[in-house]
């Protein structure tokens, strides 16, 4: 087992390190990269990204997807936008203050040189993206249009109106589906992957299930790179779609991949609150939506009044009051515990008083309708189809929902996992946003390591392996994976209680919400460490599954995924636990200022706190990796 | 409220389907439609029936996979909504609602209300791409595009490749998203390399698996995005043009 | 799961071969086909309406119209040869106008080889666009019976009384039969309901689009449909109700 985590960060300055790596990784000549073969794992905008363009290089690639295309993946949602520091807008960006915003909003928890390298690439991903056809918005003259993003002073956002994710999803797939065509991408849909397959320590393929038929199959490659994307379902209600999961990065955490920082969650705060106990999720509403609506609750605890008959002089605009320099536009994760303080003292709106205002009135009232309409008007669509009110003329309610993890597996500046030849991009890695992510960066970290980093990194291994072909899906370390996934699938199908899968899943998540969510404690965190266990053998003794292994069967699909999470709420509450401090989206109750702002305690905490499987999940073995600050000097953050 | 559901059941490709009625009782008028279809599973679950198994993913209207015919309408009753966006409250109390999977020979049925809709992987294959390798773009702001032009080539991107526009169609044609997809590039000053090309290979594809347009206009109505039949009219100018161009611009050779 | 949807490489073809092999292709005949067959219905209903002008020197002017016709750029062509290649084209241009939706009828049944088995319900598509292949079809055997009435005389479609050339007692004499009139005001009706859909999609498949004219199509295609059948309809019921004798 590793003990160490050699980050492999280059020396030299920090503008530099990625130009000086780029120069010094190893390649593979062209005529060689097609005798190599990469698995890539989910098909989002890390996976379809990396995906096509490690087929453009020449690599033979296959991708995995569950669902029934490539397309489909949950980076589609993303609304906002994708920042870059392009500076088109000539107020001040540049490459180094995309990276100090990224810095201090991930709190202080992020290597240095891997969010530069992310503010670098940046530029080339819009470039790319526009050359791909992505329809970004347009100013009249014809050029890009920027929007202001949480947490930035800046207007660095690029978008396509609310379905930015959406349009450069289309974008990776459409140049995925050019590889596929050429025959150098094979493609496999409604294919989960449950296991990866190790030889001699190192990753050498993985084994999946046919949602369709129920066929267990081997895969083998030189490389797996898992783009499965971010856990938040792990609480059941989040604005993740319905099938994310963390199977795929679970296992290889099993089999000897870190997993870091898995506290690290996003709750976001602009969300439809949740209408009825049956709410199967949450709907995001997005974030852009507070560069122009007011965020409010009414002043007294007691006023029950309509929120248009609430004048002025008794609405609470809380976050102008406590934040006057960045208004509504702080951060995530301050701007979401500031809400939930709102819903907590009794200030929360609508008929579960789950919620706080956001209000258009003054937005429609300066710019007019058809300004905030041409803005926004697909999302206030949305809202209004779910909640049958019109939001321009009543305010939105909204509350923060888990949206984001920003932990997942270890990954060195290469992005590789603690498992060689096993990769982890995207959400799935824990990489650039430390503690909490800003808005429209998730967008622009998964494209950049699918596009950008990925290509040029996974060189660096296969160089070691020219001449090696494939392990066989016949040797024995491939029949020993498949037996081990056979035995769960049947256990599922043979444990015959009395719940559905569905039933303790929603179970868990209450639990990690209460006691792992907004904010947490030691008590509560303890609470939930011996809960879990107790729901999980629960759920292992009670499930039931029925039908067969053999058709499709969604039950039996999410058996499994909900088995995986079972063990992960455990490491996240594990984590959460032994970070004695508060940071970003990790807030402990027991460390805060007086004015219940997030207490840092970066003498003991300014590290990544890697996990490695242990066979207990309650019980994981501690990494640190130190994280070092060369370049910005670690202050509170300040939003005020 | 309680409805009377009458929901397609069929284990296999092969094997015989049918409706099945269930009662589904004590809803709620805000859940959205596929909740109900939780708790009607999970209700199954309980009394030892499988599930229902229907597609479904991001439930916000925008990924495209969940998508049912209801009472006849492919999304069912609300216009310019995804079937995860569609609510209980726009049913009636006591109302008997009709629940079957998208009808196509394009989408050879998987299992009750899931089908195959692979077929629209195989037409964006055929040139739903503009050809830039990674690293080759130039810079964003290189060819300014009229904010009109970038407006419409989105109206046509925002299609959610749901099929909805095939499953409405009486001829069972796929010309909206076809459509969709090739005025989205064909608009765009990026997209001209591979205009004629793209249309060609696209439509041809599309007709290798479904039926032709003869403009009913079924498709925009079902459309969840509200796409226009305008598309079809710029995809079928293009197809012809596409045909008719001299695009070898010399034909002899020494 | 594994994939079962791919797509065989089709030989190429000259290129109006290749054309009017794809769906696109044939609708886009059936449009140019269609503008053709209405141009001459057009003509054909100003011909028919020369029923109501008076007699020139006697002779009815529908008469001298039919011989006006037989003798179109005479002396330059010889009697007759304009009319046949006009005629022919117009063969032409019906059959070609056919096999394309004969065609195309069999693609959609194979799109939708399982149909529907709850009722479904319609949002855009009218009992026009829906009954395109039956108004059309229909349309057709009424078109048979009608050149046996009027053009060939053959019995019993044509009345007893058939003279080559002379249109207007032939006219008469038909639609003193009201089993034929009420034909033919089918008829009518039937080509409206089929122009009113067609002209619409005629653009669609043509691609002409222009955002400033789109709504313009619909009111082209109802007052053309309109035109056509009352312009249709009026000769036969003028004879049946005795207007014109």
């Amino acid at each position: 087992m590793t003990t160490t985590l050699e980050s492999k960060v280059p020396s030299g300055p920090l503008a530099d390190k990625w130009e000086n790596h780029k120069f010094s990784v190893r390649l593979v000549n062209p005529n060689n990269k097609r005798k190599f073969k990469i698995i890539i794992v989910g098909s989002g905008l890390a996976g379809a990204s990396a995906a096509a363009t490690l087929g453009e290089l020449g690599y033979n690639v296959e991708v995995f997807t569950f669902h029934d295309t490539p397309r489909r993946a949950h980076s589609i949602a993303a609304q906002g936008g994708i920042n870059a520091a392009k500076n088109y807008h000539n107020d001040g960006d540049s490459v180094y203050r995309l990276f100090y915003d990224t810095i201090k909003g991930g709190d202080y928890r992020s290597r240095e040189a891997n969010v530069h390298r992310l503010a670098e690439v940046s530029l080339n991903i819009i470039d790319q993206a526009t050359a791909q056809g992505v329809p970004f918005a347009r100013e009249y003259g014809g050029l890009l249009d920027n929007r202001s993003f949480g947490g930035a002073q800046v207007s660095r956002t690029f978008y396509a109106r609310g379905a930015t994710g959406q349009q450069l999803l289309l974008g990776a797939y459409s140049a995925l589906m050019r590889q596929v065509e050429t025959g150098k991408v094979k493609l496999h849909t409604r294919i989960e992957m449950l296991d990866v397959v190790k030889k001699d320590g190192r990753a050498v393929g993985i084994v999946t299930r046919d949602l369709v038929t129920g066929e267990v199959k081997s895969h083998s490659a030189h490389a797996v790179v898992l783009a499965t994307g971010g856990y938040s379902n792990a609480y059941f209600l989040s604005t993740n779609a319905m099938a994310c999961n963390v199977s795929a990065i679970w296992r290889a955490h099993r089999q000897g991949a870190a997993f870091a920082n898995p506290c690290y969650t996003q709750i976001h705060p602009t969300c439809i609150p949740a209408s009825d106990e049956f709410q199967s999720k949450l709907t995001l509403m997005s974030e852009s939506l507070r560069n122009d609506g007011r965020i409010w609750v009414p002043k007294s605890a007691d006023d029950k009044r309509g929120p248009n008959e609430i004048p002025p002089e008794d609405r609470d605009y809380y976050l102008e009051r406590m934040y006057p320099a960045f208004g509504n536009l702080v951060p995530r994760d301050v701007a979401s515990r500031a809400s939930k303080r709102m819903v907590d003292s009794g200030k929360g709106v609508g008929p579960l008083e789950n919620g706080v205002y956001l209000d258009f009135q003054s937005a429609i009232e300066r710019e007019g309708k058809d300004v905030i309409e041409d803005r926004y008007s697909n999302l206030f669509e949305m809202y209004n189809r779910i909640t049958d009110e019109n939001p321009y003329k009543v305010p939105m309610r909204i509350y923060p929902a888990p949206h984001y993890t920003m932990g997942g597996l270890w990954v060195d500046y290469n992005l590789m996992t603690t498992v060689p030849g096993l990769y982890a991009i995207g959400e799935a890695n824990f990489s650039d946003h430390g503690a909490n992510r800003l808005g429209a960066s998730a967008l622009m970290q998964g494209l950049a390591d699918g596009y950008f980093v990925l290509p040029y990194t996974i060189g660096d291994y296969l160089a070691d392996y020219l001449g090696d072909s494939v392990v066989p899906t016949d040797d024995p370390v491939f029949n020993e994976v498949e037996d081990a996934v056979s035995g769960r699938v049947d256990g599922y199908l043979s444990a015959n209680g009395t719940r559905s899968v569905d039933w303790f899943h929603k179970e868990l998540g209450k639990i990690m919400l209460d006691q792992c969510g907004m904010s947490r404690s030691e008590s509560g965190l303890q609470k939930a460490l011996s809960d879990i266990p107790a729901l999980y053998e629960e759920f292992q003794s009670d499930m039931r599954v029925l039908g067969t292994n053999e058709s499709m069967n969604q039950s039996l699909e999410k058996a499994g995924r909900v088995d995986d999470f079972f063990e992960l709420a455990q490491a996240m509450c594990v984590d959460a636990l032994a970070r004695d401090e508060s940071c970003g989206g990790h807030f402990r109750e027991e460390f805060q200022t007086d004015e219940g702002e997030a207490l840092r305690d970066d003498e003991n905490f300014a590290h990544v706190a890697s996990w490695f499987w242990t066979g207990d999940a309650g019980n994981p073995e501690l990494v640190k990796e130190e994280l070092e600050f060369e370049n910005v000097a670690l202050t509170t953050r300040s939003y005020k | 409220m309680n409805i009377v559901l009458q929901v397609w059941r069929q284990d296999s490709p092969e094997s015989r389907g049918g409706f099945k009625t269930y009662q589904v009782k004590d809803i709620s008028e805000e859940m959205s439609f596929l909740e109900m279809l939780d708790i009607l599973n999970e209700r199954l679950i309980n009394q030892g029936e499988e599930p229902i198994a229907f597609d479904h993913d991001c439930r916000e209207g925008i990924c495209g996979t969940c998508g049912v015919m209801i009472n006849g309408q492919a999304h069912g009753p609300q216009q310019g909504t995804a079937t995860c966006q569609l609510h209980m409250r726009k049913f009636q109390d006591g109302e008997t609602v009709v629940v079957e999977p998208w009808r196509a020979t394009g989408f050879p049925l998987i299992r009750d209300l899931v089908v195959d809709r692979s077929a629209f992987d195989r037409i964006v294959e055929g040139g739903g791409y503009i050809s830039v390798d990674t690293g080759s773009a130039p810079d964003a702001n290189l060819i300014p595009i009229p904010k009109l032009v970038a407006d419409t080539a989105f109206d046509a991107a925002a299609c959610i490749g749901c099929g909805a526009c095939v499953a409405a169609c009486p001829n069972g044609a796929a010309n909206l998203f076809t459509a969709a997809k090739i005025s989205h590039l064909n608009l765009l000053p990026q997209g001209q390399s591979e205009r004629w090309s793209r249309t060609e290979n696209m439509v041809e594809i599309m007709e290798e698996f479904f039926g032709s347009c003869t403009n009913h206009g079924e498709c925009e109505k079902a459309c969840p995005k509200q796409i226009s039949i305008d598309f079809i009219a710029l995809m079928n100018a293009d197809y012809v043009k596409a045909k008719f161009k001299n695009r070898r611009l010399v034909s002899q050779n020494g | 799961m594994a994939v079962t949807q791919t797509v065989e490489k089709k030989k190429r073809a000259p290129f109006p071969v290749e054309f009017y092999r794809s769906a696109v292709g044939k609708k886009w005949v059936m449009a140019i086909t269609g503008l053709g067959i209405i141009g001459f219905a057009i003509a054909h209903m100003i011909g028919n309406l020369k029923i109501f002008l008076p007699d020139v020197d006697g002779i009815p002017d529908i008469d001298l119209y039919g011989e006006a016709l037989r003798e179109l750029f005479v002396p330059i062509f010889p009697e007759y040869a304009v009319l046949w290649i006009l005629r022919t084209g117009l063969i032409l241009m019906f059959v070609l106008h056919v096999h394309a939706a004969y065609s195309l009828t069999i693609m959609n049944r194979r799109a939708r080889t399982t149909d529907y088995e709850g009722p479904r319900s319609y949002i855009a598509a009218n009992y026009a666009s829906r009954t395109m292949r039956w108004s059309g079809t229909i349309f057709l055997f009424y078109l048979l019976f009608h050149l046996a009435d009027f053009t060939l005389g053959i019995q019993p479609a044509a009345p007893e009384t058939w003279e080559y050339g002379e249109v207007f007692a032939n006219f008469q004499a038909t639609f003193d039969r009201w089993p034929v009139t009420v034909l033919y005001v089918t008829a009518a009706i039937l080509l409206g309901i089929h122009l009113y859909h067609g002209v619409w999609s005629m653009f669609q498949s043509l691609g002409i689009n222009n955002p400033r004219f789109n709504t313009w199509r619909r009111y082209l295609a109802g007052g053309l449909s309109v035109i056509l059948t009352l312009g249709f309809i009026a000769p036969p019921l003028a004879v049946a109700f005795g207007v014109i004798t």
